[in-house]
């Protein structure tokens, strides 16, 4: 038998199952390399294992980006202004996986408010990514990704709202997928932009991820207006194969504005794909490129409104001794706020403001509009769109921190998806020297299916993922 | 230089809504609960928590509608209005703006703009100065009313001074009340108007600059500050001055109108459509739903208690505005004898003798069944019982409920107008009172009243009074 | 395209104060972001209906039936600054 830290969390559930492995031993093994963490990726790790356990999932702990709202355990979405901050409930989606069987392992580090590519924008500093420490795991989920890929949690959950799941997932060489919009209940889900915002796995591997969204989705949340059933059960991937899968690729995402590295992990994989029996055609998705803006205008919006609530007065950081009011909010904010967030907090403010909500918000609805349309049209010929997930591999810490909108760059082939509510899954495809040499580092296959199509999406990684032969255990010391 | 200004007025009413839990969360509205224990993580803004919305809400708001004859939305949005103060917790109110349930629609001689659904604000109460705050003075937050539904209905500027503008706000309440959807109480906040005013020239169309007034929690208020505000503008503009457009307080003790803040500081309320929520389609059957929870409106009601019943039109819509009197008045009218004039001597009796006595009480909740009532009425109407002796038997139903007939025959009170019995009566206070008697034979009418007193206190008022001035002249030759 | 002013004014709508450094940080990156922005200013968007709604659903309602609700003591927990059982602030000017 494998040793337990070995075992992918499938195989952990297994082996539970069968009497071989100890729910107990398997969570205080996993307790005591996350509070020995060098990475950064926890804020917050438990101190004794759960009363009980059981349901399908055995027991098998997990990682809960810090956003989720656990119960009397701090929900700090890596911000100051909600330093120690613990709410009197517990997210749906936690509770119900916790019910399932996987209890809370700890808490993740995070950008901030989910506004972020690189989790340098933690209040609690930043995550190092475990294939090279002077890199960044991508984010906002960076802590989720770096901790399920140096093997310090069996996996993880995370929110992705531009690309914050499938991107870090990429950068770190784990699975990532955001679900169709509506399919997980974002109850207790500190809200970044509403519209967008989704909860998903990050996992080992493509079994794992399709054995986690099994339990996340499934009857619509009450508690959750947008919440929607789903209308069947995830499928545990088998695929072996990738005969009658028509794929699709659109030079919009592919091409200009792709590392040179990322592009020829791409091609390869296009060609592997072609072994397997796949088509392999180009696409267009004609309004694609337009989706960055579009994002960039409307997830700042919803943020600025649903950030208005930390003002000091009920709960979180207050500024002391403000003389009044006004100073109480203005000073609370400034203080409880980094500036990635202060600027997203302006440009959606702005973007609102009397005489540019139609210039802005307006017309990035519309944009939204057409890149749904040209997804529905691409996939009325094809099954699954491919991109590369990210532009380039891990950078550096610091690297990109200057410039606002080469950090935004980086989600420009994870937006669209976001913003047509349509399910996308990022699977470790090669490793890729950066540019300017050095240690290699993962490259990142982007899969996008239609909404609802979640399990034959898992099928069709999973057949890739068998294929590619991605190896990423040397990172999980 | 005289000019002839015409008052153009219009209200914005908010309503609290009846229902058993929050607009967007099951917290239990609050009535005097102590601060603070009627929340949840959604009313406290708390982060993570999202809004659904009170499908009774919508129930209540589509009745409303449909009350006032306004056009129903197919499909309206929530849409987020962004600002900051402590009795929001989100910092945005979620309300709606260009996709309301209802537009337009009318009542009586006043046109609805428009009537929409949004949740209440919590409620802020000033403490004064406390050091703890470099001596600055100190507020508490109370959010056990923050997200109570609230409907808001604003009419167009149709309503021409204060008197009309108290007016039309009773009938909106009575309509309401007859709905069950508020208990629309301006004094417990339940009922709130806020009023714009502005003046033009009469017979213009075009308006003039506009102030919003608020904070006037009753009836009367409302009136004279809206009449206090006709005047002010008045006066400016006859001094040849400009109405600046402001939010004024109405201060009912001093009858002063205060300047809150200034068009400089407007909001700017950012509005886009609530991410959080989905439309509201109206189907068919919350439309059937909501048009068979209505039942018939106070002014239909009026006009058939005219047709029907031959009430007169003030009393027909006494009856019909306050609801409870209405239904009090027809169960009573169907227990009784059919006869024509009868139902309006039950009305009389209704909106008399028993308001008289039980005010603003729902006359059901009383001791008087309508049953009980409509006899005595009728016991009235065939001169079984003097109109005072009645007024006794109302008094001991009101004390102890019972049926008039037993009430009669127990105590002994029934008309006396047994001829003989009555004409020996008669005939002693005749015999003892001759001068009285010889003022009456020689057509001094009013000479009667001597006659008739001794009689009425021989007969303990039993007596009918018309019959014994009948035996007296009678008796007398006259 | 985004000068000083405006960008004190919107500060102010948000409740943000900002140091004369991020003021002066803020008009420049804003600036380079609404740039980019702009590109969408460029498309042909006429007739499109915007997207107001991700979710093709309507009417999730809620029965009007009560849900227990917090303790005082469970609401108040986080608070920082309590007075008389509800949450103390300064107070508003008029």
């Amino acid at each position: 038998m494998k040793e337990p830290l070995e075992l992918t969390a499938s195989q952990a559930v297994g082996a539970i199952a069968r009497g071989e492995l100890d729910p107990g031993d398997l969570f205080e093994l996993y307790r005591e390399r996350a509070a020995a963490d060098h990475l950064g990726a926890f804020t917050w790790v438990a101190e004794a294992p759960p009363a009980a356990s059981g349901g399908p999932l055995g027991g098998v702990p997990l990682a809960v980006k810090d956003l989720f709202c656990t119960e009397g355990v701090p929900s700090q979405a890596g911000s100051r202004v909600l330093e120690g901050y613990c709410p009197p409930y517990s997210a749906t989606v936690v509770e119900r996986l916790a019910a399932a069987g996987a209890p809370l392992l700890a808490k993740t580090n995070q950008d901030e408010f989910a506004m972020g590519s690189s989790t340098e924008n933690s209040a609690f500093g930043p995550v190092q990514n475990p294939w090279d420490r002077r890199r960044v795991p991508g984010g906002s989920s960076g802590g989720s990704a770096a901790a399920v890929a140096a093997g310090l949690a069996p996996w993880a959950i995370g929110t992705d709202t531009g690309g914050s799941i499938r991107q870090p997932a990429a950068l770190c060489g784990i699975v990532g997928l955001k679900p169709t919009y509506g399919a997980v209940s974002r109850y207790g889900m500190i809200a970044f932009a509403s519209s967008l915002d989704q909860a998903g796995p990050l996992t080992r591997d493509v079994s794992d991820a399709a054995l986690l969204l099994g339990h996340m989705v499934g009857a619509r949340d009450p508690r959750d207006s947008t919440s929607l059933d789903f209308p069947e059960e995830i499928a545990l991937p088998t695929r072996t194969d990738l005969r009658g899968i028509r794929f699709g690729v659109p030079a919009e995402l592919s091409g200009e504005g792709i590392d040179p590295g990322v592009r020829g992990a791409f091609q390869s994989t296009l060609e592997l794909a072609r072994q397997l029996g796949a088509s392999v055609e180009p696409c267009t998705l004609r309004h694609a490129t337009a989706g960055l803006a579009a994002y960039y205008v409307l997830a700042p919006a919803e943020c600025s409104s649903n950030l208005a609530r930390f003002d000091g007065v009920r709960y979180g950081y207050r500024a002391p001794d403000a003389p009044d009011l006004l100073s109480m909010y203005m000073r609370t904010r400034h203080d409880g706020f980094g500036a990635e967030v202060k600027r997203r907090v302006m440009l959606g403010t702005y973007a609102l403001s009397s005489g540019y909500y139609d210039a802005y918000y307006g017309r990035a609805q519309r944009v939204r509009t057409k890149i749904a349309e040209d997804f529905a049209t691409a996939f009325e010929h094809f099954d699954f769109i491919l991109t590369p997930t990210a532009p380039g591999v891990a950078f550096e810490l610091g690297a990109k921190l200057a410039d606002p909108l080469a950090m935004y760059l980086n989600d420009f082939c994870t937006v669209p998806a976001s913003l047509a509510g349509i399910p996308a899954i990022s699977i470790p495809n090669a490793l890729a020297e950066p540019p300017g040499g050095g240690t290699r580092l993962p490259v990142g296959l982007q899969i996008v299916g239609p909404a609802f199509s979640e399990s034959r999406l898992l099928d069709t990684a999973f057949a890739l993922e068998q294929a590619l032969g991605f190896d990423g255990s040397a990172v999980r010391q | 230089m005289s000019l002839e200004l015409e008052p153009v007025i219009g209200l914005e009413i908010h309503v609290q809504l009846k229902t058993a839990t929050k607009m967007f969360c099951g917290c239990e509205l609050s009535f005097g609960e102590p601060p603070n224990t009627r929340t949840c993580p959604v009313c406290l803004g708390l982060p993570g928590a999202l809004p659904v919305v009170n499908a009774r809400a919508i129930h209540f708001g589509l009745m409303i509608g449909l009350a006032l004859g306004s056009d129903l939305a197919e499909r309206s949005i929530f849409h987020r209005k962004n600002y900051f103060y402590p009795d929001l917790p989100k910092g945005y109110q979620i309300s709606q703006y260009d996709e309301p349930l209802c537009r337009g629609g009318r009542l009586a001689d006043v046109a609805i703009h428009r009537v929409h659904l949004e949740e209440d604000a919590a409620k802020l109460i000033h403490l004064g100065t406390s050091g703890r705050i470099h001596g600055s003075e100190q507020s508490i937050v109370d959010f056990n009313r923050g997200g109570t539904p609230l409907v808001e209905i604003v009419t167009e500027p149709e309503l021409r001074s204060g008197e009309h503008a108290r007016e039309w706000l009773s009938l909106l309440r009575a309509t309401l009340r007859s709905l069950g959807v508020s208990d629309v109480n301006m004094e417990e906040g339940s009922l709130r108007a806020d009023a714009n005013v502005s003046l033009r020239p009469a017979g213009s169309t075009q308006l003039g600059t506009k102030t919003e007034l608020k904070n006037m929690n009753s009836f009367r208020f409302l009136e004279r500050g809206v009449t206090a505000e006709i005047e002010r503008q008045r006066a400016i503009i006859e001094d040849g001055g400009e109405v600046a457009q402001e939010t004024l307080h109405f201060d009912p003790a001093t009858g002063a109108l205060t300047a809150l803040r200034s068009k400089e500081e407007a909001h700017d309320y950012r509005y886009f459509p609530e991410p959080d929520l989905v439309p509201i389609a109206t189907t068919s059957e919350m439309l059937e739903q909501a048009r068979a929870a209505i039942g018939e409106l106070p002014a239909a009601r009026a006009t058939r208690f005219e047709r029907d019943f031959g009430l007169s039109a003030e009393m027909a819509h006494l009856l019909a505005f306050r609801s409870d009197l209405g239904d009090y008045f027809e169960a009573a009218n169907a227990a009784g004898a059919a006869d024509s004039g009868y139902a309006q001597q039950l009305a009389n009796w209704v909106s008399g003798q028993l308001v008289a006595r039980i005010g603003e009480q729902d006359p059901a909740a009383s001791n008087v069944t309508p049953a009980a009532l409509a006899t005595l009425v009728e016991l009235v109407s065939a001169r079984e019982l003097t109109n005072g002796t009645a007024r006794e038997v109302l008094d001991v139903l009101l004390q102890s409920g019972g049926d008039p007939r037993a009430i009669v025959a127990e105590r002994g009170l029934a008309s006396l107008s047994d001829d003989p019995a009555l004409a020996t009566i008669v005939a002693a206070a005749i015999d003892a009172d001759p001068d009285a008697a010889a003022k009456v034979r020689a057509g001094n009418a009013k000479a009667i009243a001597a006659l008739i007193g001794p009689v009425m206190r021989e007969t303990r008022g039993r007596a009918d009074g018309a019959e014994v001035t009948r035996l007296i002249r009678e008796q007398l030759g006259v | 395209m985004i000068d000083r002013e405006t960008v004190l004014h919107v500060a102010m709508l948000a409740r943000l104060e900002l140091s004369e450094d991020e003021v002066e940080r803020m008009t420049i990156e804003l600036a380079g972001v609404l740039e980019h922005i702009e590109t969408i200013a460029e498309l042909d968007l006429e007739g499109v209906a915007p997207t107001t709604h991700v979710v093709a659903v309507d009417n999730a309602l809620r029965a009007d039936e009560p849900v227990p609700c917090l303790s005082h003591e469970q609401a108040l927990a986080s608070a920082p600054a309590v007075a008389e059982g509800g949450f103390a602030v300064p107070s508003p000017q008029a």
